[in-house]
């Protein structure tokens, strides 16, 4: 084999091997579209679940998913952007922000269900909140925390030098400088991190597992202290859990969950695209 | 407000406004000032703070795993909780396997994957490609582990396993999971390499198969070895799919080939399935947590030799950049 054979063949080798990390990506995405839709009506999306889950809608499990997405973006954003704007605009080549930097990359690895312990531990034992929306959300927060505190950062460090110079050669302290001119223009890219973040917090189940998830709850919360049923942890429950469960309802929630956690991607994406092609500097 | 509207003496490029509330303007500027970036020193630390009260509170409740029961059996062979056996081998063996044979699915997919973005894709493809690798990245485990469930577990049944809940399933659907990061993080080292080097090799006659083999490769080795770290840190933690379809059977799996096709349990799947039937304070609690420790210890040791990686990868990208 000549080498410009060698390399035709090496080349057509990865194409396919690229196609078979892909192409199952659009395949689970279409069949679960397939199977899923026809059970997706105002009926199943607004109702409560009747007949042992078997019947009825999945209302109590979207609404606990929005409630605890809503929460996390509570506890997540202030700390996260704080966090993002210490490392981009205080932080000196310090040993201390080499720690804060490896505890970023260790908060981002450890395992969801670990989180999920550390939240049992904490939150519903320790601080004696219960299995509760707060404990979940908090949970979930901290959770979120490194997915946001990076892309923010990233977004911080992309505002040109000069903005900050221009800012305080006119007399502005640091902080006015950060606050008027530099976050205004960060904003969009901090934005689209955060909403990344709760894609991924809306989609968990092992953290909300031991800290709020119910198995089935005939009323809807009334307050943080509440417990709540949530999309992830109702699949995992109707598909494993009870018996003679129509697959239709499964797949409908599985749909669902797919559809906020895909829109909320897939809104980032198309944030971050729009804020690259405005950016003037 | 209105005044100010018509008479035009606003600069044409108005740069952009501040944001809409402003900091209320009642104490001295100093102090503010003092104050906020007191606040945000605190939020940054609170990072380093969080990390270490994780690892307190598993100790905190797991430490009696350590202490109470003697290590011979902690590493013993049965795992039967109610009945006071803590051997802790089957699940950990059972973590091994369906790490490594996600792994090993993983890591020649995603890592060719990366070369042919990087290298080789023409444009109009990676702008497909990438988002599509995204939106795996987004698709939660619970969805992948009810897939498996309802449509891969059948299937391989039906190839003659006695069961299609095996350590197999829950590597092929966990290989997928680690696929985004194995690729972002390996296109990332492959775009590091300076361009430079590219142009000396094809410059000297060598074909972009072999400039990508002999020299992009070994110049991106560190990020790529990086890549693979972060992907088994993934995997092993992984819980929801995993606890659908490996079966949750604690045995301990015979090395070979075959161990892939035998049901088996791992750590985060034994958490995940008995931390709610437990009582707090008693025996099992504590081991959960115990497992816990084993977790965090490990999936830390593997993000903290990773991000050394990152660091010299960065500083890298930031010469090559100058």
């Amino acid at each position: 084999m000549t080498r410009q054979q060698q390399q035709k063949f090496s080349v057509g080798c990865i194409t396919i091997v690229a196609a078979v990390a892909v192409v199952p990506i659009i395949l689970i995405i279409a069949f679960i579209v397939v199977q899923g839709v026809g059970s997706i009506n105002w009926n199943f999306l607004t109702s409560v679940p009747t007949n042992g889950m078997r019947d009825g809608g999945i209302w109590p499990a979207i609404l606990g998913t929005l409630i605890l997405t809503f929460g996390t973006a509570i506890v997540c954003i202030p700390i996260a952007v704080a966090a993002a704007i210490y490392l981009a605009e205080y932080a000196g080549d310090t040993r201390l922000t080499r720690w804060v930097r490896l505890a970023i990359v260790n908060l981002a690895g450890i395992p969801s269900i670990v989180y999920g312990l550390f939240g049992l531990g904490v939150f519903v034992l320790f601080l004696g909140f219960g299995t509760s929306i707060l404990a979940g959300s908090l949970t979930l927060g901290i959770m979120t925390l490194p997915v946001v505190i990076s892309t923010a950062e990233e977004a911080i460090l992309a505002v040109p030098q000069r903005f900050r110079v221009v800012s305080l050669s006119l007399g502005a302290t640091r902080w006015q400088t950060i606050w008027h001119q530099v976050l205004p223009h960060a904003l969009p890219g901090i934005i689209t991190g955060v909403i990344l973040g709760l894609g991924r917090a809306a989609g968990e189940t092992a953290p909300i597992l031991f800290t709020v998830a119910a198995f089935h709850l005939p009323d809807l919360p009334h307050s943080i202290f509440d417990q709540t049923m949530a999309l992830p942890y109702h699949l995992y429950v109707i598909s494993t859990q009870v018996p003679n469960m129509p697959l239709s309802i499964q797949y409908g929630t599985a749909l669902v969950l797919l559809m906020i956690v895909l829109s909320l991607t897939l809104i980032a994406a198309l944030f971050r695209t729009r804020m690259r092609r405005r950016r003037t500097w | 407000m209105n005044a100010i509207q018509h008479t035009e003496v606003r600069p044409a490029a108005q740069p952009q406004q501040g944001l809409v509330f402003k900091v209320p303007n009642i104490l001295p500027r100093r102090l503010t000032e003092f104050l906020i970036e007191r606040l945000i020193w605190f939020a940054g630390v609170s990072t380093i703070l969080i990390v270490v009260l994780i690892f307190y509170f598993l100790i905190r409740e797991g430490l009696p795993t350590f202490l109470d029961i003697p290590l011979r059996e902690l590493f013993g062979s049965r795992w039967y909780p109610t009945e006071g056996h803590f051997g802790l081998w089957p699940l950990i063996s059972g973590s091994l396997v369906v790490t490594l044979g996600a792994i090993l699915i993983a890591v020649p997919l995603g890592l060719l994957t990366a070369i042919y973005l990087g290298e080789f894709a023409p444009q109009w493809q990676r702008e497909i490609l990438k988002p599509l690798i995204e939106i795996l990245a987004g698709i939660p485990s619970i969805v992948l582990g009810f897939l498996g469930w309802v449509i891969l577990a059948p299937i391989i049944q039906q190839l003659g396993a006695p069961t299609g809940l095996t350590a197999f399933t829950g590597s092929l659907i966990l290989a997928y999971m680690a696929l985004p990061t194995i690729i972002s993080v390996s296109e990332d080292a492959l775009y590091a390499v300076p361009k430079e080097l590219r142009d000396s090799s094809l410059a000297l006659g060598a074909t972009q198969w072999q400039t990508t083999l002999r020299v992009v490769l070994p110049a991106a080795r560190s990020g790529l070895v990086m890549a693979v770290m972060l992907g088994i840190g993934r995997a092993i933690g992984e819980t929801m799919a995993v606890l659908m379809v490996t079966g949750n059977a604690a045995n301990i799996p015979q090395f070979g080939p075959s161990m892939f096709f035998e049901p088996i349990r791992t750590m985060t799947a034994t958490i995940a399935a008995e931390m709610g039937e437990v009582a707090q304070g008693t025996l099992h609690y504590n081991v959960l947590f115990g497992i816990g420790i084993v977790l965090f210890t490990v999936t830390f040791v593997l993000n903290s030799l990773a991000s050394r990686f990152v660091g010299s990868q960065a500083a890298r990208r930031r010469k090559g950049q100058l």
